[in-house]
């Protein structure tokens, strides 16, 4: 039975969905202006609140291109993102399995040693004295290991695991399948949601990371793109927004806009695989609990 | 179970070593993993024995010589500490009071939207700056709120004077709230949205039948059924009063903000990393930490016992 709308609720549904247009507005805004920018040519007024390109030029972009330090940050980051995404599945898989098992001696102590350390930490400089001591500075492993494993996913992991029916484990291993076999053959497919779930957080979170590589990594040439990034925008400090010190020295430059195409840059690939992935990412967040 | 008869038996007790070697490959899974976890977790956090020594690289980590409590009571001594101290508890708190009951407002008001496309589309949007890093927004945001940027030409519109957002003590602890607020509200509404869908509808029918509107439907059946999430979120809220935002705050902050706006993570990187006090920066982390934990164990506690709902 269908009960008629009263007036009260049209009023606040209308409300709710101006409410909802606004803050779309205000959370797009930055974005679409910063995108102006960046196809605005240099001698561009900026005097008027418009996301509408001021003298339309792709100028900024070709000047961002050109600049080899951005060529050398994506393909750092695109690296490390591989090979940490994969790191990080395939040690989550390592602990989440064995853990998710009822009769594996001392479940429980070893998943409190482990979850413990979501609690605690030595901090920054034990840290950074460890990297350095394993000899680690200055190359792409020392943004890969320390972060192996994220305990909190690997924990959703393992619950997942645990939510696997026993029987299936049962009838393989009646067959004659080791444990490797049964992970390998059986309950990985069967994982492969949380797998892809768990594989798109770390592949953001490597391509977003950047503190790691700016305490970890001095060598200009092995640096990722956040951290060139952050060197270009933030401290202003690059011979790209430098007219004289550049090959474009008969061109005027306008450092704001080349940071807003700098900026574009970097955001685009996350905006553009974003919005496929995006189901995932939800369904991750709600999978996880730290219960049981 | 096999195992467990065998546990049943007795037999297995004793013998600690052979029950692993019983499931030896689980046993091969997890060896790489304690021993990462040992290295990187356990090492560096013996490693944080230096707050209690005066460490020099020659010596190494064992070898400095102890100092006892000497970092710690230089760490008390000292002023900028306390200002760090205090406008990490001021932000978050801050944080806390606005960024805490958004989300569950959002999530209601979405929730009211009935599905749909235009539901969707809110939720891609209001999700999205929750995938980018404080790099990319760092320098969105000072390009945003610099003087001649699109903020200060509104309030040039409106008849006010500019004003240097990042750059003026009186405006930066709002910046930092706001945009944190900006970030992560969407994402943080997934929770809520998920304990709404699994409110029964018959609930809202029943009530509207009684004739109650909107926002009582709201008060008295939406609400309450988020108390155990909220519970839970405002625990890790809570006990997180300590951790500021490393990220946010050192993408957005300078020296003329620093006497509201540097807190214990960027003060700790600082005498850390840029002035290579190694001791007295691991005394000032391994403080923090230290008040972490106990919060954590705190806060879990007093939910358990009025809720009965905890992190464990």
């Amino acid at each position: 039975m269908k009960i008629k709308k009263t007036p009260g609720e049209t009023v606040f549904n209308f409300l709710n969905v101006i409410f909802m247009i606004l803050f779309c507005c205000a959370a797009i805004y930055p974005f679409l202006y910063l995108a102006a920018r960046s196809l605005s040519s240099a001698d561009a007024n900026f005097s008027q609140i418009t996301i509408i390109p001021q003298g339309f030029s792709w100028e900024n972009y070709v000047r961002v291109f050109k600049n080899a330090d951005i060529g050398v940050g994506f393909k750092n980051a695109i690296l490390r993102t591989v090979v940490g995404t994969t790191v990080n599945v395939v040690f989550s898989i390592l602990a989440a399995y064995p853990l998710s098992k009822k009769y594996y001696p001392n479940r429980s102590f070893w998943t409190g040693i482990i979850v413990f350390t979501m609690f605690f930490s030595g901090g920054m400089i034990p840290g950074y004295l460890l990297v350095k001591r394993l000899g680690l500075l200055n190359t792409m492993w020392a943004m890969i290991l320390p972060g192996a494993i994220n305990t909190y996913n690997m924990i959703i992991m393992r619950n997942f695991f645990m939510s696997l029916p026993d029987a299936l484990e049962e009838a393989a291993k009646i067959d004659g399948a080791g444990d490797f076999r049964v992970l390998v053959s059986i309950m990985l497919p069967m994982s492969k949601p949380i797998i892809a779930t768990i594989a798109l957080w770390s592949m953001v979170g490597h391509w977003n990371a950047w503190f790691d590589c700016l305490i970890y990594i001095t060598d200009p040439s092995k640096q990722v793109l956040q951290v060139i990034m952050r060197r270009i925008v933030l401290e202003g400090t690059s011979q790209m927004l430098n007219p004289n010190a550049s090959e474009f020295t008969d061109m005027i430059v306008n450092p704001e806009n080349i940071k807003a195409s700098t900026i574009i840059v970097a955001t685009l690939p996350i905006v553009m695989v974003y919005p496929f992935l995006q189901k995932y990412f939800v369904k991750g967040v709600l999978v996880g609990s730290l219960k049981g | 179970m096999q195992a467990s008869t065998e546990h049943k038996k007795g037999f297995f007790y004793k013998s600690g070593l052979y029950r692993y070697k019983k499931y030896g490959a689980l046993s091969l899974m997890l060896l790489p993993v304690i021993i990462y976890y040992l290295v990187f977790h356990y090492a560096s956090m013996y490693g944080a024995v230096i707050a209690f020594k005066d460490y020099s690289f020659m010596k190494g980590i064992i070898g400095s010589p102890w100092v006892g409590l000497a970092n710690f009571r230089r760490m008390f001594m000292s002023d900028s500490f306390f200002e760090v101290f205090r406008n990490t508890l001021v932000i978050s708190l801050y944080k806390l009071i606005t960024g805490f009951p958004a989300p569950i407002l959002f999530a209601i008001l979405l929730n009211e939207l009935n599905g749909g496309r235009f539901k969707k589309t809110v939720q891609t949007i209001s999700y999205l700056p929750h995938f980018l890093s404080w790099v990319i927004l760092g320098g969105m945001f000072m390009q945003l709120l610099s003087l001649g940027g699109p903020i200060n030409i509104f309030l040039k519109k409106i008849g006010l004077d500019p004003v240097f957002f990042l750059g003026d003590v009186r405006y930066f602890r709002s910046v930092l709230v706001i945009t944190s607020l900006w970030k992560s509200i969407g994402w943080s509404s997934i929770i809520y949205l998920a304990a709404l869908t699994g409110i029964d509808p018959q609930l809202y029918e029943a009530a509207r039948i009684d004739g109650a509107g909107k926002i009582k439907q709201i008060i008295h059946i939406t609400l309450p059924s988020l108390i155990p999430v909220i519970t839970i979120m405002f625990i890790f809220s809570v006990g997180s009063i300590i951790n500021d935002d490393f990220d946010q705050i050192f993408n957005l902050y300078n020296e003329a903000v620093y006497s509201v706006g540097d807190v214990i993570s960027t003060y700790n990187y600082r005498i850390g990393m840029i002035n290579n006090e190694y001791e007295y920066s691991t005394a000032v982390g391994l403080f923090k930490n230290v008040i972490a934990i106990v919060l954590i164990f705190i806060t879990n506690f007093t939910a358990k016992k009025f809720n009965d709902y905890g992190i464990w």
